[in-house]
């Protein structure tokens, strides 16, 4: 299906803490269309300040008690201009969403899911462990961040039955220190390859550590990678990731028609 | 009811309206083809084409400025060989009308990409880009030079009977005589502008932007400086002129053709917003209804500079 552009309304704006928030808008015909993994591009405003559009992961596809899609909320962090505007939007703002676009995570062929995030990283996870639920597969998140303030959604996901390993970098909550130590911790404990999938998303070097861990361990991962983006749509050619083909050779690929999920066996890693 | 005629002609190139999907900013075409009805654009300019690939630059490759971009993609490409096996043939099935943007790093490297294209099915036009900033080889070496823009243009001129456009650098002190020099060496049209060469600094990092350091600007920031230019050019050649240069909306599209377009390209609009054509042909449409224009060509070149308009607030 082709992605729609939608002038939604900001439903509502929890402000999670001093950087990060989740901001609800009313786009459930992009809701309706989404996987989990796919991304919207969003603007805050009709003028040409700021201009282009923003890449966001889908946080939440929202549904009433009938199980209609109402609503998708994104989990944003403040960096630049327009996360600094997404931060600031208020009930009834509007706001224009164009999506789902990307490629989505591909179901684990068997056994146990493993998802890895790092901060904002969260994004993405939050529909990848409902649709995994939903199909009765095993599920764990490993979720770290710089403190345990900056943790979200933890009762989300445990009241989904996922299994959390939490780590932080100050120690404060779970294992002191970086989300790939207690990885590999259950890494190790694995039987033999292709045991578990494993689903990362956060900052790059954490990404190739997680894509190295799992193919030191014979696992299959897949890496939801974050770029500057133009367009989303695969026009500009800006939002390019070194992937190593077939052939050997490695190339550009556009993240945002050839990913923003790739094999994480095959990001040609810098 | 009187119909109402938007149609471009350049030598046999004939368009149903005057719109353009900017080189670089569309693809090939076919990455939009599910959000717009590729025959009802006027053209398609496609992503810049040398004979072989190129991985183009490193990433950061676009920032945003005010009320634009900066831009060093660097070309990447799949070359002229796999755009006519992989490409071609699809949008010809889709009826796009293919203005097909060649690249060279050597004059040879222009005719061979010309020849090419002249042999191969559904080519409608070849845009000749004499104007990348981002890349020091290509283009720009020749697009600088009158001299140089005279020479690429007569070897493409000798090889194809395919209408023939170059593309203008905006990065030189007088763009008409550039003009001048493109219609003289027998094109059938021009287009400009390309990019302004430009630079953005992150202050905290003491970093350029851009892993090229430089790129080019596009986007409303530039579009008084084109229209400024398209102006020169229309004092200066017969030939058509494609406008381009920070076209957000229908009003920006009247804009160019009063100042001399016959045709426009639109670029950075479209990573906006995709679904920008039929916003752009309806508000063509309604002032023309407003203004009793029944042949949009009659408005080219029209603005009336004897007396500035009234100024509002």
């Amino acid at each position: 299906m082709p992605p729609v552009d939608v002038r939604a309304t900001v439903i509502s704006n929890v402000r999670l803490s001093h950087d990060y928030n989740v901001l609800t808008f009313s786009a459930p015909e992009v809701g309706a269309l989404t996987e989990p993994g796919q991304f919207v591009m969003v603007k805050t405003t009709d003028t040409s300040e700021p201009m282009l559009r923003r890449p966001f992961s889908v946080f939440e596809v929202l549904r009433d008690d009938l199980g209609t899609v109402r609503a998708i909320s994104i989990l944003n962090k403040r960096a630049g201009r327009t996360t600094n505007l997404l931060y600031g939007l208020g009930a009834g703002d509007p706001i224009w969403c164009l999506g789902p676009l990307g490629l989505p995570f591909n179901p684990p062929e068997s056994g146990d899911a493993w998802m890895v995030a790092g901060g904002v990283g969260l994004a993405p996870f939050a529909t990848l462990a409902e649709a995994l639920v939903a199909v009765n597969v095993p599920t764990t998140l490993f979720y770290g961040a710089r403190t345990g303030e900056e943790l979200y959604y933890l009762e989300f996901f445990d009241r989904l039955g996922v299994k959390l390993v939490l780590s932080t970098e100050d120690g404060s909550i779970g294992e002191k220190g970086r989300v790939t130590a207690p990885l590999e911790t259950s890494l190790k404990e694995l039987s033999g390859p292709n045991q578990v999938s494993i689903y990362a998303c956060g900052p790059e070097p954490m990404l190739a550590a997680v894509a190295k861990l799992a193919m030191q361990y014979g696992q299959p991962s897949e890496v939801s990678m974050e770029r500057t983006m133009g367009c989303g749509l695969g026009g500009c050619y800006s939002c390019v990731v070194p992937v190593t083909h077939a052939d050997g050779q490695t190339r550009y690929v556009r993240s945002c028609i050839g990913g923003p999920v790739f094999d994480g066996a095959v990001v040609a890693w810098e | 009811m009187t119909t109402m005629d938007l149609s471009v002609k350049i030598g046999t190139l004939e368009m149903p309206n005057p719109l353009i999907a900017a080189s670089g900013c569309f693809g090939y075409g076919l990455e939009y083809a599910d959000l717009v009805d590729l025959s009802t654009l006027g053209g398609v300019a496609s992503k810049g084409l040398f004979l072989a690939e190129r991985q183009g630059h490193k990433p950061e490759r676009i920032v945003e400025t005010p009320s634009g971009m900066l831009n060093a993609i660097g070309l990447q490409g799949i070359g002229v060989h796999r755009f006519v096996a992989e490409k071609l043939p699809e949008l010809r099935a889709r009826k796009a009308r293919n203005i097909v943007n060649i690249c060279g790093t050597t004059l040879d490297e222009y005719v061979e990409v010309a020849r090419v294209l002249s042999d191969a099915e559904g080519v409608d036009a070849i845009e000749i880009n004499i104007s990348c900033p981002n890349i020091k080889e290509g283009g720009i070496q020749f697009g600088c030079s009158l001299d140089g823009t005279f020479n690429v243009v007569s070897a493409v001129r000798k090889v194809t009977r395919l209408p023939i456009i170059p593309k203008l650098t905006p990065n030189v002190t007088s763009p008409a005589s550039f003009a001048r020099a493109a219609e003289d060496a027998g094109a059938d049209a021009i287009s400009l502008v390309n990019t302004f060469l430009a630079m953005a600094i992150d202050v905290e990092q003491r970093k350029p932007k851009l892993s090229n350091v430089v790129g080019g600007l596009s986007g409303p920031a530039i579009r008084p400086i084109a229209i400024r230019m398209v102006w020169e050019c229309r004092q200066e050649v017969k030939i058509p002129i494609i406008g381009m240069g920070g076209i957000m909306d229908w009003r920006d599209v009247i804009e160019f053709m009063l100042a001399g377009a016959n045709a426009v390209q639109v670029g950075t609009a479209n990573f906006v917003d995709p679904f920008i054509w039929p916003k752009l042909l309806d508000g063509i449409e309604s002032y023309m209804q407003r203004h009793g224009i029944t042949r949009l060509a009659d408005i080219v070149g029209a603005v009336d500079t004897a007396s500035p308009a009234k100024a509002h607030a």
